[in-house]
């Protein structure tokens, strides 16, 4: 049977967290089915045919469908359900916002998480931030289940030709209204999916000096991340947030700095294939996940960091 | 307007969790055990529109053992006027969970339920958006800000993007983030009076919800652990072995 992808994207582009999640669907069947709910999404449903591994594209193209609004989205997704053994969506606040609404309508009880498939029936994902991994298996007629994005890599978006096809949209009785959306414009690499993550904890001390680490970051082309202490602190906004209720990031390098790796930051990073830690503390448990460690004072390490870097680059040219 | 709080006890979050040695699951005896930390969110929440005369009851409510009592105790502690313990042995799934909040919100008609965003321990994040889809009323995920007037209902919501603010009405369920509030402690005082407000018991049997489980646990293990690491002396040593050594920069 074919399985369904739901689309995180923003009217323009998909979000990556699509593509991975289009990777796990692949272990589940070669008939894979994307779904795009938005507004004006012509050109986005053109172009996500050329995605790898799709049979097929369906759009719903509507105004009302604008902001995603799950209340919307879900009656529309479950009522192509019966088509599909598994229906999929990013483990992303989007996904998470969604999916269960689709549970209700379905009664289907859904698998949030999934880090891994190892049948049609049977899913592996985190439990307590990571710290227990639980293997589960259901015998559902439809299997619904958020798919965390750095478990999975990211599907090819050219070589594919998938059809396109349009359903119409069914308004859905709904109070809400959308007012805006506080996005903060950073030229930096998205934070799920940067190669490179440089995060600061607590001991920054302000928002002030946080410029240091961004200046850090700018050097390695890399993301920017935070403790759950340095966004409660107001040095920097929610969405940089790494952790088991932030953000996971799974990159090939990452740099806490003055973090001192609480078990729920921990569980948003200890999947990072490099961790580097620069902490004052040498109790900190963050040292305990490092593969290298720096026991230092980071207002002298950030610089030193920097110059070093420069002279790389100076060698390399 | 009245609210409900959905309440979890769970494994404190500072507890250095261990899977058991027949890897059916994760020890939960002889560990301590406190309120879900959003869930706690949701009940300073509650407690404050109360406060603020825009709450005329509160009422918490937990689905789980006798044991279960300890958490409700603590809501009450924290300020919340009375509440249920729905009585069962068994783990229940977040959809199982939504229904039986439902039949409560049928017999108590709160105007607002307000939940955690996820719990620490299964980390589903999925009650309080299954709940507003059987409800039919508006749903609210991962608030950091609320404000109440009549009717209207304005919320900021913690996406991945950064904020999204919303305008709904009541009633409505909303799932609360760490960042809504700073939950009060209990003072003594309040502990004291707490054993004296009203925590009805009831049998999940009696609110006749299915809750038979979907889905079976297999295994749970532990998560592979990462070889250790080594101190370097400067960031010299750093550099270098991020270059040379693991290939990174």
């Amino acid at each position: 049977m074919a399985v369904l992808v739901i689309a995180e994207h923003d009217n323009i582009n998909l979000k990556s967290s699509t593509l991975n999640t289009i990777t796990a669907a692949k272990k589940l069947s070669d008939d894979i089915h994307l779904f795009i709910l938005g507004s004006n999404i012509g050109e986005l449903a053109n172009k996500s045919k050329d995605i790898h591994f799709l049979s097929k594209v369906i759009k719903c193209d509507n105004e009302k469908l604008k902001n995603f609004l799950p209340e919307l989205s879900a009656p529309l997704i479950s009522n192509l359900a019966e088509n599909y053994s598994h229906i999929l969506a990013p483990a992303s606040t989007f996904g998470k916002n969604l999916l269960p609404r689709v549970s209700a309508l379905l009664d289907i009880t859904q698998i949030s998480d999934v880090i891994d498939i190892v049948s049609n029936d049977t899913f592996v994902r985190p439990i307590y931030a990571g710290n227990a991994i639980s293997q589960v298996q259901t015998n559902q007629k439809i299997n619904l289940l958020t798919i965390r994005p750095t478990s999975f890599e990211k599907s090819e978006d050219s070589g594919g030709d998938a059809s396109i096809e349009e359903i119409p949209f069914v308004d859905t009785d709904l109070k809400t209204i959308f007012i805006n959306r506080e996005v903060s414009k950073s030229d930096r690499p998205e934070l799920g999916n940067a190669r490179i993550v440089v995060s600061g904890g607590r001991g920054l001390e302000n928002s002030d000096n946080f410029k240091l680490l961004y200046e850090l970051a700018d050097k390695l082309n890399a993301a920017v991340g935070a403790s759950r202490a340095a966004v409660d602190s107001g040095y920097i906004g929610n969405e940089y947030q790494v952790g088991q209720t932030g953000k996971m990031v799974a990159p090939e390098l990452y740099i806490a700095i003055g973090i001192s790796g609480a078990i729920q930051h921990l569980a948003g990073m200890k999947e990072s294939k490099v961790i580097v830690a620069i902490n004052k503390d040498l109790e900190a448990p963050i040292f305990n996940v490092a593969d290298y460690g720096l026991s230092s004072d980071l207002f002298q390490a950030i610089p030193e960091i920097i110059k070093e870097l420069d002279l790389l680059n100076q060698i390399e040219s | 307007m009245k609210v409900l709080v959905a309440v979890k006890r769970v494994v404190d979050y500072k507890v250095q969790i261990r899977v058991k040695s027949d890897n059916s699951g994760v020890e939960t005896q002889n560990v301590k055990m406190s309120v879900n930390p959003p869930d706690e969110n949701a009940i300073e929440e509650a407690v404050k529109l109360k406060e603020q005369g825009l709450a005329s009851e509160t009422i918490a409510v937990s689905i789980g053992d006798e044991k279960s009592q300890d958490v409700l105790r603590t809501s009450m502690a924290m300020g919340i006027d009375k509440s249920i313990l729905v009585k069962t042995q068994n783990t229940l799934e977040p959809l199982a969970v939504a229904k039986t909040l439902m039949k409560l919100i049928e017999k108590e008609k709160p105007n607002l339920v307000l939940l955690g965003k996820q719990a620490i321990d299964d980390d589903s994040n999925q009650t309080g958006q299954i709940l507003s889809a059987l409800l039919k009323w508006p749903q609210g995920c991962f608030i950091s800000n609320l404000k109440i007037e009549g009717n209207k209902v304005s919320i900021s919501r913690e996406i991945d993007e950064g904020i999204e603010n919303l305008e709904t009405s009541l009633p409505a369920v909303l799932t609360c983030d760490l960042r809504l509030n700073t939950p009060r402690f209990a003072s003594l005082p309040n502990i004291m009076k707490a054993k004296k407000k009203p925590l009805d018991i009831i049998d999940i049997d009696s609110l006749g919800v299915d809750t038979t489980p979907r889905i079976k646990t297999l295994k749970v293990i532990e998560p592979p652990k990462r070889k250790a690491g080594v101190m370097v002396s400067d960031v010299k040593e750093l550099v270098k072995k991020l270059k040379y050594e693991a290939k990174v920069i």
